[in-house]
Formats: C-alpha cells, structure tokens, sequence
C-alpha cells in the first residue's frame, strides 16, 4: 500500500558538483544508520577520493509532529512533549517551555523554585555535556572515555530520578514552579556530586587535552569564522567557540541567573578543539552556579515552591478537602486548564546545545494555537556542509560530534 | 523601550508604512511579503539586527486574506534587541521572497515553511521538503490538515471504515 518513491538524480543535481555528474567524484550515503552520525541522521556526501566535495544533510527521520500535537492539548497537558524533543536536555526543554507559558499568562515564580530550578539545569547542562564528551571521544577512538562520562552521568539522572521519580523523562517543572519540592536527600546528593565531580573533570583533562593523537583530529577541523558563524545562526558552545561571548543567561536572564556570579567562557579559533575546550570550561562554571544555588536554597528552606495564583496552578491536596473554593479550582484547572490570553510570546533560553527558543501563540483559548521550536541542533546541522567541506571522512566524524546535535532536537 | 529599537523601529514605519504590535514588552511589525527582503536587509546593515533567531509561521484558517503570518524573529548580539517581523500572506497561492542572501540560515527554516504550511518561496536555491518524506502529501501544521488518529470501529461505522482500509483484509 505504500509507494516508494524513487527520488531521481534530477531532483539533486543542483545540490552535487559538476564533477558529480560525469562521475569523477563519487556519491556516498553516510547514514542514517551510521553510528558516529549521533542519531538517524543521513548525509550525501560527495567525495574526490577520500576528501569532501559536497555534503548534503538530509533529516526528518525522528519527526515526530510535536508542534502540530501541542495545538491540540492543554497548555500543562502539552508540557509532557517537550521533554521528548531533545532527550538530553529534558529539564531544560521543560523551563524553556514554561518560562514561555509563564510569560503569555503573567504567571509568578517562587524564588525556592527559581533557585531549583537553576540547579537542575546547570546538572542537566552536565550530563549533557557528558554525553557530548563520551560520544566525540568515542568517535575518535577513545573508548574507555564514552564508559566513564555515561558512569558520571549515571549519578546526576539518580537525583532527577530522587526528585522527580523520573531518570529522564522527569516533567518537574511546571508552569508556575515545580511539580513539588525536592526530596530530602537532595542537597546531600548535589552535594556529593560537587565534591566528586571536579576530579573527574581533571581526569578528562589529563586523557584528552594534551593527547597528540586528540589535538591531531581536533585542531584546525571544522573552522568557522565568527561571523559565518553568527550568519549560519550559531549560538551556545558552537558560537562561544569563534570567540563571540553571547550566552543567553548572562544578556537575556531568566530564572534569576543575574543573580549568580559566573563567566562565560570563549575559545578563539573555531575549530573542533575550540568547541571543546568551550564545554570542558562549561563544566567549571556549571559547577559554580550549582554551588551558589545550594547556598541560597540553605536560606529559602520550608518557601513555596508553585505559585499561589489558583488560577493557573491547583491547589494543595490538604486544601481540597476544607476549602470549597480549592475544590473548585482544582476541578477547573484539571477538567478544563486555563485561558490564555490572545497574543504571542518568543521566550530563548540557554541549552547546552545552543539559544532554545519557544515562539507560543494563544487564540484566547485554552490550548496554544502555535508553538514552534527554535531548535540549536537544526540551525547548526545546517551548517554542516561549510564545516566539513575540503576535509576527510574521518573528520567529518568529528566535526558532526563539535556541534553537538540531537536529532530529537532538530527533527521535531 | 530601548533606544536603539526605538529608531529601528520608527525607520521602517516611517520608510514603509507599517503597523506595529507590542505584547508583553515584545514588539512586532505587520510587513507586506514584497518588501521582506529589503527590510531585513535595513536592519541587518543599518540597525545591526544581525542574527536570525526563528522563523516560521502561523496558519489563521478559515480566514483568507491573511490567511498565514510568516513570523521573523530578529536579534541583535551587539546591542542585545529583539525585533518580529510578520509577513501577512494570503491564502490563495500563498507565496514569500526567500531571504537567503540576507539570512543564510533562513535556507533550511524556509524549507520547512513549505514544508509544513505550503508557503511557495520565491528564489529559494533547494526547495524541498525537509521533515516530510519527499513524496508526501499536503502540508501538515495547517490549521485545515487533520490530526491523525485511528478511528474505533463500532457496528454503525464498520463498513465505512472498511472500505476505507481494503488492506486489513487482504
């Protein structure tokens, strides 16, 4: 019953060399089942021997229609999707979203649950960057390193699962605050994590960073400018790494992130090892903010941690059974959500992979009439072709783990 | 508001006659679709709006005439603004110059417009679907594109679904 189609040479002519044509390059399809292309990701490479001609990324593998089912949900219903976008960054999806659900309804924010919320991010912000770590060591063959980052990252989905019940999926912030607050062994875990984490970090250090056999795959590969860079649209750690210090927390902050004291680290070449050298550097400051947070949690022990406009976040479950008027909100908001009023609102937040935009339109109603994802993954994917034209097939391989895509991210 | 957007923003309506919206602090200006380009190309030279943040669009079907918003989000790294461009697009033969030269990373954005809404882009260097598969048919987040879902079978709509699926009995 399903027709395939064949996609005719005619159709991509305009995409290949001349060269192509007569057949002295030759065309090759990397994917979407190859292991180092991070996900089901399929490019068409054309290649002059073992050199890159051209590269044509081809995505929409995991497209799963996200934006189009959130039209179709409540606004706390439609939360549950986001964290399927970009499955490295689930907590993060879930701010980005309710900052944007926030902003729309003028909903405020406990300052217990912005302070935990900053701390989940900036660990979120880790383990993602852990994977990226594994992966790109892994893509240049050093294996034992993809063992120890998945070790490490272990530890951190141990607290989002003490927290939320959750190790990936978690859904913890919500409009209004969190879910609920945290368990009790949560400062003693980030705080275990504190202590054992920055050894670790050295230890990578001392596997990679001064490697000939790493600087040889990683130095001059993948050169971006700084301004092609901000013309191909790159932000976070790509961007960071053409020297251009633009971070969403520190120029656009949210979530009281002005509030913390950290730097936003640069690298100047642009290159494979300047992307890097970026998110080892990202570690530090992560950490830094984590600590920061935990002091101020130690002064905001016992505060709320969800709004208390009944309006838009339900009641607590001890208020339902004496307050008639709780038992009415919690019916509503269960049955029916809230209106949002008519408007639309672009919210941008700092993934690990880069500027995470929500763009969220209501008609009036109680679920959005719009909500589109400004992806990092799908922006820097894009420009895939100029990173890795003129350089081998083995570099490309290390170029695709620099910028560090997830195909749930880009697809949708 | 910012300075710096203050003047952006007077410069385009002053030199283009358009409207302006703000809501929640953020402003946007309704622009004509033949005239996206070279506004873009204002900002980007004149105000140092030099980042394209987003771009999509927004479907308001069953109206016609505009049918589609075309939604630019525009940002400045140097003075740290934020200005949204929105192109009105009627619904017949919905189409919109690309913005490439100006933007290189609109390419792929604009893809997915047509993609998902069917918008032509006009001059657009490889305009081909992009999440879709390439043989796919329609353009799936407009407002009149249904929300699949398999329908239950009961005794009152048994054969309609059947001959809608000859296969399952094949």
């Amino acid at each position: 019953m399903v027709q395939l189609q064949e996609v005719t040479f005619d159709e991509l002519k305009h995409l290949v060399s001349d060269r192509a044509l007569t057949g002295e390059t030759m065309l090759l399809n990397m994917g979407p089942q190859h292991p180092s292309t991070h996900g089901v990701l399929r490019l068409m490479l054309e290649l002059d021997g073992e050199t890159i001609v051209n590269c044509v990324p081809d995505i929409g593998f995991l497209h799963t229609g996200v934006e189009k089912n959130m039209e179709a949900k409540r606004y706390e219903q439609a939360e549950v999707m986001t964290d399927r976008l970009d499955y490295l960054n689930t907590i993060g999806n879930n701010l980005a979203y309710c900052l944007a659900v926030e902003k729309l309804v003028e909903l405020d924010v406990p300052p217990r649950a912005q302070v935990i919320r900053v701390i989940l991010t900036e660990l979120q912000r880790i383990a993602s960057h852990l994977i990226w770590l594994g992966t790109q060591s892994l893509d240049l063959a050093a294996m034992s390193m993809f063992l120890y980052c998945f070790r490490e990252r272990e530890t951190i989905l141990d607290i989002f699962e003490s927290v939320s019940g959750q190790r990936m999926m978690t859904t913890y912030i919500r409009p209004g605050g969190l879910w609920r607050d945290v368990s009790g062994e949560f400062v003693q875990l980030v705080q275990d994590f504190l202590e054992y984490f920055p050894k670790r970090i050295e230890q990578y250090e001392g596997l990679l960073t001064k490697n000939p056999l790493f600087i040889d795959r990683t130095k001059s590969i993948g050169v971006i400018s700084a301004e092609d860079a901000i013309a191909r649209g790159f932000t976070g750690p790509s961007l960071r790494g053409s020297g251009v210090a633009y971070d969403n927390r520190k120029v656009r902050p949210y979530s009281g992130y002005e509030e913390y004291d950290f730097e936003v680290p640069t690298a100047t070449e642009g290159d494979v090892f300047s992307r890097y050298r970026v998110r080892m550097d990202e570690f530090w400051q992560s950490l830094r903010i984590i600590e920061q947070g935990l002091e101020k949690l130690k002064e905001l022990d016992g505060a709320p941690v969800r709004s208390s406009n009944r309006k838009f976040v339900p009641p607590p479950r001890s208020e339902i059974g004496t307050s008639m008027e709780a038992l009415i909100h919690h019916f509503k908001l269960w049955t029916d959500g809230y209106n949002a009023p008519k408007g639309y609102v672009y919210f941008p937040v700092e993934s690990p992979r880069g500027e995470l935009g929500v763009y969220l339109e209501s008609d009036g109603s109680n679920k959005p009439y719009r909500v589109h994802w400004r992806t990092p993954s799908f922006v820097h994917l894009q420009a895939l072709p100029i990173l890795s034209k003129g350089h081998l097939i083995a570099d490309l391989v290390a170029i695709i783990g620099s910028v560090d895509i997830v195909l749930g991210d880009s697809d949708r | 508001m910012n300075k710096k957007l203050e003047t952006a923003i007077q410069a385009i309506r002053k030199g283009y006659d358009v409207d302006k919206l703000t809501f929640r602090g953020e402003h946007s200006l309704l622009v004509s679709p033949a005239k996206v380009v070279e506004i873009c190309r204002q900002l980007r030279d004149n105000f140092g709006f030099n980042m394209l943040s987003s771009l999509t669009a927004v479907d308001y079907w069953p109206a016609s005439d505009p049918r589609f918003h075309v939604v630019y989000q525009l940002y400045s790294i140097e003075d740290n603004i934020t200005l949204r461009l929105r192109a009105l697009v009627p619904g017949e033969n919905p189409e919109i110059p690309t913005i490439e030269e100006v933007y290189p990373n609109a390419n792929w954005h604009e893809r997915e417009l047509w993609d998902m809404f069917g918008i032509q882009i006009n001059g657009h260097s490889d305009l081909r679907r992009i999440l879709m598969p390439a043989d796919w048919e329609g353009h799936p987040l407009r407002k009149d594109y249904p929300l699949g879902y398999e329908e239950v079978q009961f005794s009152f709509n048994a054969e309609e679904i059947d001959k809608k699926k000859p296969y399952v009995k094949e």
